[in-house]
Protein backbone atom coordinates (compact mmCIF):
# COMPACT_ATOMS: atom_id res chain seq x y z
CA UNK A 1 0.00 0.00 0.00
CA UNK A 2 1.52 3.36 -1.16
CA UNK A 3 1.29 6.11 1.50
CA UNK A 4 -0.39 9.28 -0.10
CA UNK A 5 1.03 12.54 1.44
CA UNK A 6 -1.79 14.88 2.19
CA UNK A 7 -0.89 18.00 0.05
CA UNK A 8 0.25 21.34 0.66
CA UNK A 9 -2.75 24.00 1.20
CA UNK A 10 -3.62 25.72 -1.53
CA UNK A 11 -5.49 28.10 0.63
CA UNK A 12 -2.54 30.80 -0.42
CA UNK A 13 -3.32 29.86 -3.78
CA UNK A 14 -7.62 30.62 -4.00
CA UNK A 15 -8.40 34.00 -5.76
CA UNK A 16 -11.09 35.98 -3.07
CA UNK A 17 -14.10 36.85 -5.11
CA UNK A 18 -17.19 38.55 -3.89
CA UNK A 19 -20.37 39.39 -5.96
CA UNK A 20 -21.44 43.19 -5.31
CA UNK A 21 -25.05 44.22 -5.32
CA UNK A 22 -26.33 45.63 -8.26
CA UNK A 23 -29.58 46.76 -9.85
CA UNK A 24 -29.51 46.93 -13.43
CA UNK A 25 -26.93 44.55 -14.09
CA UNK A 26 -29.21 41.92 -12.07
CA UNK A 27 -28.73 38.40 -14.12
CA UNK A 28 -31.92 36.77 -14.17
CA UNK A 29 -33.43 38.75 -11.76
CA UNK A 30 -36.79 41.63 -11.56
CA UNK A 31 -35.28 44.62 -11.79
CA UNK A 32 -37.67 47.80 -9.94
CA UNK A 33 -40.35 48.39 -11.48
CA UNK A 34 -39.96 52.12 -12.33
CA UNK A 35 -36.62 51.56 -13.58
CA UNK A 36 -38.39 48.67 -16.19
CA UNK A 37 -40.90 51.43 -17.22
CA UNK A 38 -38.14 53.98 -17.65
CA UNK A 39 -36.30 51.76 -19.73
CA UNK A 40 -38.85 50.58 -22.24
CA UNK A 41 -40.19 53.76 -22.81
CA UNK A 42 -35.91 54.94 -23.96
CA UNK A 43 -36.17 51.72 -26.18
CA UNK A 44 -38.62 53.85 -27.79
CA UNK A 45 -37.47 57.43 -27.18
CA UNK A 46 -34.08 57.26 -27.80
CA UNK A 47 -34.31 55.73 -31.41
CA UNK A 48 -36.69 58.53 -31.88
CA UNK A 49 -34.51 61.32 -30.36
CA UNK A 50 -31.44 60.47 -32.24
CA UNK A 51 -33.63 60.25 -35.71
CA UNK A 52 -34.79 64.09 -34.71
CA UNK A 53 -31.31 65.24 -33.72
CA UNK A 54 -29.92 64.18 -36.68
CA UNK A 55 -32.27 65.42 -39.37
CA UNK A 56 -32.40 68.79 -37.38
CA UNK A 57 -28.69 69.55 -36.98
CA UNK A 58 -26.76 67.28 -39.19
CA UNK A 59 -26.47 68.69 -42.72
CA UNK A 60 -28.77 65.28 -44.48
CA UNK A 61 -30.44 65.38 -47.69
CA UNK A 62 -33.99 64.57 -47.12
CA UNK A 63 -34.23 62.66 -49.94
CA UNK A 64 -32.01 60.22 -47.57
CA UNK A 65 -33.27 60.32 -44.37
CA UNK A 66 -36.60 62.65 -44.22
CA UNK A 67 -37.11 64.22 -40.24
CA UNK A 68 -39.70 62.83 -38.30
CA UNK A 69 -41.82 65.81 -38.84
CA UNK A 70 -41.85 64.99 -42.72
CA UNK A 71 -42.60 61.44 -42.20
CA UNK A 72 -45.87 62.80 -40.04
CA UNK A 73 -46.55 64.65 -43.19
CA UNK A 74 -46.76 61.84 -45.29
CA UNK A 75 -48.35 60.21 -43.18
CA UNK A 76 -51.60 62.79 -43.17
CA UNK A 77 -51.40 62.87 -46.78
CA UNK A 78 -51.30 59.19 -47.44
CA UNK A 79 -54.32 58.89 -44.85
CA UNK A 80 -56.35 61.72 -46.09
CA UNK A 81 -56.43 59.92 -49.64
CA UNK A 82 -57.42 56.51 -48.00
CA UNK A 83 -54.29 55.42 -49.69
CA UNK A 84 -52.72 53.93 -46.58
CA UNK A 85 -55.82 52.68 -45.16
CA UNK A 86 -56.63 50.77 -48.66
CA UNK A 87 -52.88 49.46 -48.82
CA UNK A 88 -53.36 48.42 -45.10
CA UNK A 89 -56.20 46.36 -45.87
CA UNK A 90 -54.87 44.87 -48.88
CA UNK A 91 -51.90 43.56 -46.48
CA UNK A 92 -53.84 42.27 -43.72
CA UNK A 93 -56.31 40.85 -45.75
CA UNK A 94 -53.85 38.85 -47.41
CA UNK A 95 -52.19 37.92 -44.03
CA UNK A 96 -55.78 37.20 -42.60
CA UNK A 97 -56.31 34.03 -45.08
CA UNK A 98 -52.96 33.05 -45.37
CA UNK A 99 -52.30 32.40 -41.84
CA UNK A 100 -55.34 31.20 -40.67
CA UNK A 101 -55.74 28.66 -43.45
CA UNK A 102 -51.75 27.81 -42.61
CA UNK A 103 -52.53 27.50 -38.47
CA UNK A 104 -55.78 25.75 -39.20
CA UNK A 105 -53.70 23.06 -41.15
CA UNK A 106 -50.67 23.10 -39.10
CA UNK A 107 -52.20 22.40 -35.36
CA UNK A 108 -53.86 19.40 -36.27
CA UNK A 109 -51.06 18.31 -37.99
CA UNK A 110 -48.31 19.69 -35.51
CA UNK A 111 -50.41 17.91 -32.88
CA UNK A 112 -50.73 14.46 -34.35
CA UNK A 113 -46.47 14.64 -35.49
CA UNK A 114 -45.83 15.32 -31.92
CA UNK A 115 -47.89 12.63 -30.57
CA UNK A 116 -47.75 9.89 -32.74
CA UNK A 117 -44.28 8.61 -33.54
CA UNK A 118 -45.56 7.03 -37.15
CA UNK A 119 -46.94 10.23 -38.02
CA UNK A 120 -44.12 12.07 -37.06
CA UNK A 121 -41.86 9.50 -39.21
CA UNK A 122 -43.56 9.90 -42.09
CA UNK A 123 -43.71 13.75 -42.05
CA UNK A 124 -40.74 14.81 -40.76
CA UNK A 125 -38.10 14.29 -42.77
CA UNK A 126 -40.34 16.29 -45.21
CA UNK A 127 -41.48 19.17 -43.14
CA UNK A 128 -37.81 19.53 -42.14
CA UNK A 129 -36.73 19.99 -45.66
CA UNK A 130 -39.26 22.18 -46.45
CA UNK A 131 -38.28 24.32 -43.93
CA UNK A 132 -35.37 25.42 -44.97
CA UNK A 133 -36.55 25.93 -48.16
CA UNK A 134 -37.15 30.31 -48.02
CA UNK A 135 -40.57 30.71 -48.87
CA UNK A 136 -39.50 33.60 -51.02
CA UNK A 137 -37.60 31.61 -53.53
CA UNK A 138 -41.13 29.67 -54.54
CA UNK A 139 -42.24 33.03 -55.84
CA UNK A 140 -41.31 32.30 -59.31
CA UNK A 141 -43.29 28.73 -59.07
CA UNK A 142 -45.96 30.27 -57.88
CA UNK A 143 -45.68 33.41 -60.61
CA UNK A 144 -46.25 30.33 -63.19
CA UNK A 145 -48.72 28.63 -61.68
CA UNK A 146 -51.39 30.50 -59.97
CA UNK A 147 -50.65 33.64 -62.28
CA UNK A 148 -50.24 37.41 -60.38
CA UNK A 149 -53.59 37.42 -58.29
CA UNK A 150 -54.03 37.07 -54.58
CA UNK A 151 -53.28 32.80 -54.65
CA UNK A 152 -49.45 33.06 -55.22
CA UNK A 153 -49.69 35.74 -52.43
CA UNK A 154 -51.89 33.83 -50.01
CA UNK A 155 -50.01 30.51 -51.25
CA UNK A 156 -46.39 31.91 -50.13
CA UNK A 157 -47.66 32.92 -47.06
CA UNK A 158 -49.27 29.55 -46.25
CA UNK A 159 -45.64 27.97 -47.69
CA UNK A 160 -44.04 30.23 -44.94
CA UNK A 161 -45.97 28.96 -42.06
CA UNK A 162 -46.89 25.86 -42.68
CA UNK A 163 -43.94 23.99 -42.27
CA UNK A 164 -42.47 25.78 -39.52
CA UNK A 165 -45.60 26.15 -37.66
CA UNK A 166 -45.80 22.42 -37.79
CA UNK A 167 -42.65 21.40 -36.52
CA UNK A 168 -42.96 24.16 -33.67
CA UNK A 169 -46.41 22.66 -32.22
CA UNK A 170 -44.96 19.22 -32.63
CA UNK A 171 -42.22 20.30 -30.48
CA UNK A 172 -44.68 21.57 -27.99
CA UNK A 173 -46.23 18.48 -27.69
CA UNK A 174 -43.10 16.77 -26.98
CA UNK A 175 -43.34 18.39 -23.84
CA UNK A 176 -46.44 16.63 -22.22
CA UNK A 177 -45.21 14.74 -19.54
CA UNK A 178 -45.41 10.80 -20.33
CA UNK A 179 -47.13 10.56 -16.68
CA UNK A 180 -49.79 12.76 -17.89
CA UNK A 181 -50.70 10.76 -20.59
CA UNK A 182 -50.11 7.32 -18.09
CA UNK A 183 -52.26 8.66 -15.29
CA UNK A 184 -55.37 9.64 -17.81
CA UNK A 185 -55.03 5.76 -18.87
CA UNK A 186 -54.72 4.69 -15.53
CA UNK A 187 -57.90 6.59 -15.07
CA UNK A 188 -59.96 4.76 -17.46
CA UNK A 189 -59.39 7.14 -20.34
CA UNK A 190 -58.45 5.96 -24.00
CA UNK A 191 -56.07 7.17 -26.48
CA UNK A 192 -58.68 9.38 -28.04
CA UNK A 193 -59.39 11.24 -24.08
CA UNK A 194 -55.45 10.93 -23.88
CA UNK A 195 -54.72 13.00 -26.81
CA UNK A 196 -58.51 15.28 -27.09
CA UNK A 197 -58.56 15.93 -23.35
CA UNK A 198 -55.09 15.96 -22.19
CA UNK A 199 -52.62 16.97 -24.55
CA UNK A 200 -54.58 19.22 -26.05
CA UNK A 201 -55.07 21.54 -23.28
CA UNK A 202 -51.78 21.07 -22.42
CA UNK A 203 -50.08 22.38 -25.80
CA UNK A 204 -52.78 24.85 -25.89
CA UNK A 205 -50.29 27.99 -24.81
CA UNK A 206 -47.11 26.37 -26.59
CA UNK A 207 -49.41 26.88 -29.80
CA UNK A 208 -50.58 29.78 -29.09
CA UNK A 209 -46.75 31.50 -28.39
CA UNK A 210 -45.78 28.89 -32.27
CA UNK A 211 -48.40 31.26 -33.70
CA UNK A 212 -47.27 33.91 -32.36
CA UNK A 213 -43.83 33.46 -33.49
CA UNK A 214 -44.95 32.87 -37.13
CA UNK A 215 -47.70 35.49 -37.57
CA UNK A 216 -44.39 37.79 -37.86
CA UNK A 217 -42.97 35.56 -40.57
CA UNK A 218 -46.28 35.43 -42.34
CA UNK A 219 -46.04 39.47 -42.16
CA UNK A 220 -42.48 39.81 -43.66
CA UNK A 221 -43.36 37.45 -46.45
CA UNK A 222 -46.73 39.49 -47.22
CA UNK A 223 -44.45 42.57 -47.33
CA UNK A 224 -42.11 39.99 -49.93
CA UNK A 225 -45.11 39.16 -51.88
CA UNK A 226 -46.46 43.24 -52.60
CA UNK A 227 -42.47 43.70 -53.59
CA UNK A 228 -43.13 41.37 -56.75
CA UNK A 229 -46.52 41.73 -58.66
CA UNK A 230 -49.48 43.90 -56.73
CA UNK A 231 -51.79 46.80 -57.22
CA UNK A 232 -52.26 48.42 -53.88
CA UNK A 233 -50.68 46.27 -50.13
CA UNK A 234 -47.90 47.62 -48.00
CA UNK A 235 -45.02 46.47 -49.76
CA UNK A 236 -46.26 47.83 -52.75
CA UNK A 237 -46.63 51.27 -50.77
CA UNK A 238 -42.93 51.01 -50.35
CA UNK A 239 -41.35 49.55 -53.83
CA UNK A 240 -43.58 52.36 -55.71
CA UNK A 241 -42.61 55.35 -53.35
CA UNK A 242 -38.57 53.72 -53.80
CA UNK A 243 -38.58 54.47 -57.73
CA UNK A 244 -39.90 57.62 -57.26
CA UNK A 245 -37.71 58.46 -54.23
CA UNK A 246 -40.45 59.45 -51.94
CA UNK A 247 -38.49 58.39 -48.57
CA UNK A 248 -41.27 59.74 -46.41
CA UNK A 249 -43.79 57.38 -47.50
CA UNK A 250 -41.44 54.57 -47.30
CA UNK A 251 -40.91 55.56 -43.88
CA UNK A 252 -44.62 55.94 -43.20
CA UNK A 253 -44.83 51.97 -44.55
CA UNK A 254 -42.10 50.63 -42.27
CA UNK A 255 -43.43 52.29 -39.67
CA UNK A 256 -47.13 51.43 -40.27
CA UNK A 257 -46.08 47.71 -40.89
CA UNK A 258 -44.13 47.69 -37.42
CA UNK A 259 -46.92 48.66 -35.36
CA UNK A 260 -49.11 46.72 -36.76
CA UNK A 261 -47.13 43.54 -36.31
CA UNK A 262 -46.18 45.09 -32.82
CA UNK A 263 -50.22 44.82 -32.02
CA UNK A 264 -50.70 41.45 -33.08
CA UNK A 265 -47.76 40.57 -30.89
CA UNK A 266 -49.75 42.13 -28.28
CA UNK A 267 -52.82 40.67 -29.06
CA UNK A 268 -51.55 37.08 -29.06
CA UNK A 269 -49.96 37.79 -25.54
CA UNK A 270 -53.06 38.38 -24.20
CA UNK A 271 -54.70 35.88 -25.52
CA UNK A 272 -52.19 33.51 -23.19
CA UNK A 273 -52.50 35.43 -20.27
CA UNK A 274 -56.87 35.09 -20.73
CA UNK A 275 -56.66 31.86 -21.75
CA UNK A 276 -53.89 30.08 -20.28
CA UNK A 277 -53.39 31.51 -17.10
CA UNK A 278 -52.73 27.70 -15.26
CA UNK A 279 -49.35 28.08 -17.30
CA UNK A 280 -48.02 31.40 -16.10
CA UNK A 281 -44.70 30.86 -14.23
CA UNK A 282 -44.40 33.14 -11.59
CA UNK A 283 -41.75 35.77 -12.23
CA UNK B 1 -55.67 -14.74 -3.52
CA UNK B 2 -56.15 -11.25 -4.51
CA UNK B 3 -53.45 -10.01 -6.21
CA UNK B 4 -51.07 -12.63 -7.46
CA UNK B 5 -47.73 -12.22 -9.71
CA UNK B 6 -45.99 -15.74 -11.13
CA UNK B 7 -42.72 -16.17 -11.92
CA UNK B 8 -42.75 -12.33 -13.74
CA UNK B 9 -39.87 -11.85 -15.73
CA UNK B 10 -39.25 -8.17 -17.07
CA UNK B 11 -35.86 -7.94 -19.79
CA UNK B 12 -35.34 -4.60 -21.79
CA UNK B 13 -33.63 -4.69 -24.39
CA UNK B 14 -30.42 -1.96 -24.86
CA UNK B 15 -27.85 -1.34 -27.20
CA UNK B 16 -24.90 -3.40 -25.21
CA UNK B 17 -27.74 -6.51 -24.66
CA UNK B 18 -30.08 -7.66 -23.07
CA UNK B 19 -30.57 -6.31 -19.42
CA UNK B 20 -32.49 -8.50 -16.63
CA UNK B 21 -34.47 -6.04 -14.93
CA UNK B 22 -36.76 -8.65 -12.84
CA UNK B 23 -36.66 -12.00 -12.49
CA UNK B 24 -38.71 -15.15 -11.22
CA UNK B 25 -40.85 -12.24 -9.08
CA UNK B 26 -43.23 -14.16 -6.99
CA UNK B 27 -46.30 -12.67 -4.98
CA UNK B 28 -49.43 -13.17 -3.54
CA UNK B 29 -50.95 -10.67 -1.39
CA UNK B 30 -54.76 -10.51 0.24
CA UNK B 31 -57.08 -8.13 0.12
CA UNK B 32 -57.06 -4.98 2.38
CA UNK B 33 -52.68 -5.65 3.28
CA UNK B 34 -51.06 -3.04 3.09
CA UNK B 35 -47.79 -4.17 1.20
CA UNK B 36 -44.29 -2.17 0.46
CA UNK B 37 -41.57 -3.31 -2.12
CA UNK B 38 -38.68 -2.32 -0.34
CA UNK B 39 -35.44 -1.77 -3.06
CA UNK B 40 -32.56 0.38 -3.89
CA UNK B 41 -32.47 1.71 -6.80
CA UNK B 42 -31.73 -0.91 -9.95
CA UNK B 43 -33.92 -2.76 -7.73
CA UNK B 44 -36.81 -2.72 -10.48
CA UNK B 45 -39.45 -1.79 -8.11
CA UNK B 46 -40.66 0.93 -10.36
CA UNK B 47 -40.40 -1.32 -13.22
CA UNK B 48 -42.56 -3.93 -10.86
CA UNK B 49 -45.50 -1.57 -9.90
CA UNK B 50 -45.55 -0.38 -13.70
CA UNK B 51 -46.64 -4.36 -14.57
CA UNK B 52 -49.06 -4.39 -12.09
CA UNK B 53 -50.65 -1.02 -13.76
CA UNK B 54 -50.60 -2.42 -16.88
CA UNK B 55 -48.38 0.62 -18.19
CA UNK B 56 -45.96 -1.94 -19.13
CA UNK B 57 -46.09 -5.68 -20.45
CA UNK B 58 -43.69 -8.70 -18.38
CA UNK B 59 -41.77 -10.80 -20.67
CA UNK B 60 -42.76 -13.62 -19.14
CA UNK B 61 -45.25 -14.71 -16.17
CA UNK B 62 -48.16 -12.32 -15.13
CA UNK B 63 -50.21 -10.34 -12.96
CA UNK B 64 -53.50 -11.16 -11.81
CA UNK B 65 -56.31 -9.20 -9.94
CA UNK B 66 -58.55 -11.37 -8.25
CA UNK B 67 -58.01 -14.06 -11.22
CA UNK B 68 -57.98 -11.79 -13.70
CA UNK B 69 -54.73 -11.62 -15.88
CA UNK B 70 -54.01 -7.70 -16.00
CA UNK B 71 -53.44 -6.53 -20.18
CA UNK B 72 -53.56 -3.15 -20.03
CA UNK B 73 -53.92 -0.09 -17.64
CA UNK B 74 -57.35 0.67 -15.82
CA UNK B 75 -59.24 2.10 -13.24
CA UNK B 76 -59.76 -0.84 -11.13
CA UNK B 77 -56.53 -0.14 -9.86
CA UNK B 78 -55.56 3.66 -8.48
CA UNK B 79 -52.19 5.09 -9.37
CA UNK B 80 -50.16 7.52 -7.78
CA UNK B 81 -47.53 8.74 -9.36
CA UNK B 82 -44.11 9.81 -7.82
CA UNK B 83 -44.37 13.34 -9.96
CA UNK B 84 -46.95 15.39 -9.63
CA UNK B 85 -49.26 14.38 -12.18
CA UNK B 86 -52.36 16.47 -11.25
CA UNK B 87 -53.84 18.27 -14.59
CA UNK B 88 -52.42 21.94 -14.26
CA UNK B 89 -55.38 23.63 -16.18
CA UNK B 90 -57.96 21.69 -13.73
CA UNK B 91 -59.15 22.59 -10.64
CA UNK B 92 -58.73 20.21 -7.69
CA UNK B 93 -62.47 19.58 -8.17
CA UNK B 94 -62.24 18.75 -12.03
CA UNK B 95 -58.60 16.73 -11.28
CA UNK B 96 -60.57 14.51 -8.77
CA UNK B 97 -63.79 14.32 -11.36
CA UNK B 98 -61.38 13.38 -13.94
CA UNK B 99 -61.60 9.76 -14.07
CA UNK B 100 -65.36 9.06 -13.69
CA UNK B 101 -65.81 11.43 -16.07
CA UNK B 102 -63.47 9.38 -18.62
CA UNK B 103 -65.70 6.40 -16.61
CA UNK B 104 -68.88 7.92 -17.98
CA UNK B 105 -70.17 8.75 -14.67
CA UNK B 106 -73.10 11.57 -15.06
CA UNK B 107 -72.37 15.26 -13.62
CA UNK B 108 -73.85 15.19 -10.30
CA UNK B 109 -72.67 11.65 -9.04
CA UNK B 110 -69.39 12.35 -10.20
CA UNK B 111 -69.31 15.79 -8.61
CA UNK B 112 -70.59 14.19 -5.02
CA UNK B 113 -68.25 11.34 -5.05
CA UNK B 114 -65.32 13.70 -6.24
CA UNK B 115 -66.55 16.02 -3.31
CA UNK B 116 -66.90 12.76 -0.56
CA UNK B 117 -62.64 11.99 -1.45
CA UNK B 118 -61.52 15.19 -1.25
CA UNK B 119 -63.02 15.14 2.09
CA UNK B 120 -61.89 12.36 3.11
CA UNK B 121 -57.84 13.60 2.05
CA UNK B 122 -59.21 16.94 4.18
CA UNK B 123 -59.17 19.27 0.75
CA UNK B 124 -62.42 20.22 0.55
CA UNK B 125 -61.76 23.72 0.45
CA UNK B 126 -59.62 23.85 -2.32
CA UNK B 127 -61.57 22.17 -4.32
CA UNK B 128 -61.91 25.53 -6.80
CA UNK B 129 -58.29 25.74 -6.63
CA UNK B 130 -55.58 25.25 -9.44
CA UNK B 131 -52.72 22.65 -8.39
CA UNK B 132 -50.01 25.57 -8.61
CA UNK B 133 -51.47 26.66 -5.72
CA UNK B 134 -51.07 23.71 -4.03
CA UNK B 135 -48.05 22.64 -2.09
CA UNK B 136 -46.42 19.02 -2.52
CA UNK B 137 -48.48 17.31 0.31
CA UNK B 138 -51.51 18.52 -1.04
CA UNK B 139 -50.59 17.45 -4.48
CA UNK B 140 -50.02 14.10 -3.72
CA UNK B 141 -53.31 14.07 -1.25
CA UNK B 142 -55.32 15.03 -4.07
CA UNK B 143 -53.82 12.47 -6.65
CA UNK B 144 -55.05 9.95 -3.85
CA UNK B 145 -58.54 11.03 -3.79
CA UNK B 146 -58.72 11.41 -7.51
CA UNK B 147 -57.70 7.82 -7.72
CA UNK B 148 -59.73 6.53 -4.65
CA UNK B 149 -62.68 8.25 -6.44
CA UNK B 150 -62.96 5.62 -9.32
CA UNK B 151 -63.32 3.56 -6.22
CA UNK B 152 -60.42 0.58 -6.94
CA UNK B 153 -60.24 -2.69 -6.19
CA UNK B 154 -56.14 -1.55 -5.45
CA UNK B 155 -54.16 1.43 -4.65
CA UNK B 156 -50.67 1.25 -6.37
CA UNK B 157 -48.32 3.90 -5.49
CA UNK B 158 -45.01 4.63 -6.74
CA UNK B 159 -42.47 6.30 -3.84
CA UNK B 160 -45.45 8.92 -4.07
CA UNK B 161 -43.51 11.08 -0.51
CA UNK B 162 -40.34 10.81 -2.00
CA UNK B 163 -40.19 14.60 -3.20
CA UNK B 164 -41.61 15.94 0.34
CA UNK B 165 -39.96 17.18 3.71
CA UNK B 166 -39.60 15.42 6.85
CA UNK B 167 -42.59 16.90 8.64
CA UNK B 168 -44.92 16.81 5.62
CA UNK B 169 -43.79 13.06 4.82
CA UNK B 170 -44.93 12.22 7.88
CA UNK B 171 -47.87 13.72 8.73
CA UNK B 172 -48.85 11.87 5.03
CA UNK B 173 -47.79 8.55 6.58
CA UNK B 174 -50.56 8.90 9.56
CA UNK B 175 -52.93 9.78 6.97
CA UNK B 176 -52.11 6.57 4.71
CA UNK B 177 -52.71 4.82 8.20
CA UNK B 178 -56.08 6.58 8.88
CA UNK B 179 -56.98 5.78 5.64
CA UNK B 180 -55.86 2.88 5.36
CA UNK B 181 -57.83 1.69 8.45
CA UNK B 182 -60.96 3.58 7.25
CA UNK B 183 -61.46 2.31 3.75
CA UNK B 184 -60.17 -1.26 3.70
CA UNK B 185 -58.53 -0.88 1.12
CA UNK B 186 -55.71 -2.75 -0.50
CA UNK B 187 -52.47 -0.71 -0.83
CA UNK B 188 -49.04 -2.05 -2.96
CA UNK B 189 -46.37 1.06 -2.58
CA UNK B 190 -43.34 1.23 -4.05
CA UNK B 191 -40.53 2.84 -1.89
CA UNK B 192 -36.70 2.87 -0.93
CA UNK B 193 -37.74 4.64 2.56
CA UNK B 194 -36.98 1.93 4.71
CA UNK B 195 -38.60 3.54 7.94
CA UNK B 196 -41.61 4.33 5.66
CA UNK B 197 -42.17 0.96 4.75
CA UNK B 198 -41.95 -0.09 8.31
CA UNK B 199 -44.30 2.48 9.81
CA UNK B 200 -46.96 1.70 6.85
CA UNK B 201 -46.94 -2.41 5.77
CA UNK B 202 -47.83 -4.96 7.12
CA UNK B 203 -46.00 -7.08 5.39
CA UNK B 204 -42.67 -6.09 3.57
CA UNK B 205 -41.08 -7.30 0.09
CA UNK B 206 -37.37 -6.68 0.11
CA UNK B 207 -35.71 -6.59 -3.28
CA UNK B 208 -32.30 -7.32 -4.52
CA UNK B 209 -30.81 -5.39 -6.97
CA UNK B 210 -29.60 -6.32 -10.80
CA UNK B 211 -31.57 -8.23 -11.47
CA UNK B 212 -34.35 -7.37 -8.99
CA UNK B 213 -35.73 -10.34 -7.11
CA UNK B 214 -37.67 -10.69 -4.14
CA UNK B 215 -34.73 -11.55 -1.18
CA UNK B 216 -37.20 -11.45 1.86
CA UNK B 217 -40.91 -11.18 3.03
CA UNK B 218 -41.16 -9.43 6.29
CA UNK B 219 -44.51 -9.73 8.22
CA UNK B 220 -44.84 -6.29 10.39
CA UNK B 221 -46.63 -6.57 13.83
CA UNK B 222 -46.58 -2.75 15.48
CA UNK B 223 -47.99 -2.01 18.66
CA UNK B 224 -49.49 0.83 16.96
CA UNK B 225 -49.26 3.24 13.90
CA UNK B 226 -48.74 6.46 15.47
CA UNK B 227 -45.29 8.65 15.18
CA UNK B 228 -44.57 7.53 18.97
CA UNK B 229 -43.97 3.96 17.68
CA UNK B 230 -40.92 5.28 15.62
CA UNK B 231 -38.91 5.21 18.67
CA UNK B 232 -39.89 1.76 20.28
CA UNK B 233 -37.01 -1.13 19.88
CA UNK B 234 -39.88 -3.01 18.07
CA UNK B 235 -39.91 -0.76 14.80
CA UNK B 236 -35.66 -0.04 15.37
CA UNK B 237 -35.32 -4.62 14.98
CA UNK B 238 -37.41 -4.12 11.81
CA UNK B 239 -35.71 -1.31 10.48
CA UNK B 240 -32.47 -2.61 11.49
CA UNK B 241 -33.30 -5.71 9.71
CA UNK B 242 -34.35 -4.50 6.68
CA UNK B 243 -31.63 -2.03 6.36
CA UNK B 244 -28.62 -4.47 7.14
CA UNK B 245 -30.41 -7.02 4.09
CA UNK B 246 -30.43 -3.98 1.48
CA UNK B 247 -27.05 -2.83 2.95
CA UNK B 248 -25.60 -6.20 2.15
CA UNK B 249 -27.66 -6.19 -1.41
CA UNK B 250 -26.22 -3.00 -2.15
CA UNK B 251 -22.85 -3.91 -1.51
CA UNK B 252 -23.33 -7.11 -3.59
CA UNK B 253 -24.48 -5.23 -6.51
CA UNK B 254 -21.74 -2.80 -6.63
CA UNK B 255 -19.15 -5.82 -6.53
CA UNK B 256 -20.78 -6.91 -9.78
CA UNK B 257 -20.89 -3.12 -12.04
Amino acid sequence: MSQSTSPHSIQSLIKPKSIRPTVFWRLAEDIPRPLNTVLMIASIAIPLLLWWLVTTFGNIDPKFLPSPAKVMEAFGRLWSTRELLKDTVASLWRVGVGFLFAALLSIPVGVLMGSFPSIRALLEPVFGLMRYMPAPAFIPLLILYLGIGEEPKITLIFIGVFFFNSLMVMDTVKFVPKELIEATYMLGGNRWEALTQVILPHVLPGILDACRINLAAAWQLVIVSELIAATEGLGRRISVAGRFLRTDEIFVGLIVIGVIGLAFDLLFQYLLRLTCSWASQKR
Amino acid sequence: MFLQINKLNKNFETQSGTLVVLKDIDMAIEQGEFICAVGASGSGKSTLLRQIAGLDHPTTGEVRIEGNSVTGPGPDRGMVFQHYTLFPWKTVQENTEFGLKLQGVPKKERREQASYYLNVVGLSQFAQALPKALSGGMKQRVAIARALASEPKILLMDEPFGALDIHTKESMHEFMIDLWQRTGITVFMITHDVEEAVFLSNRIYALGARPGTVRKVMTISLPNRTHLVKRQSVFHDYRDELMDLLRQHGQEALATL
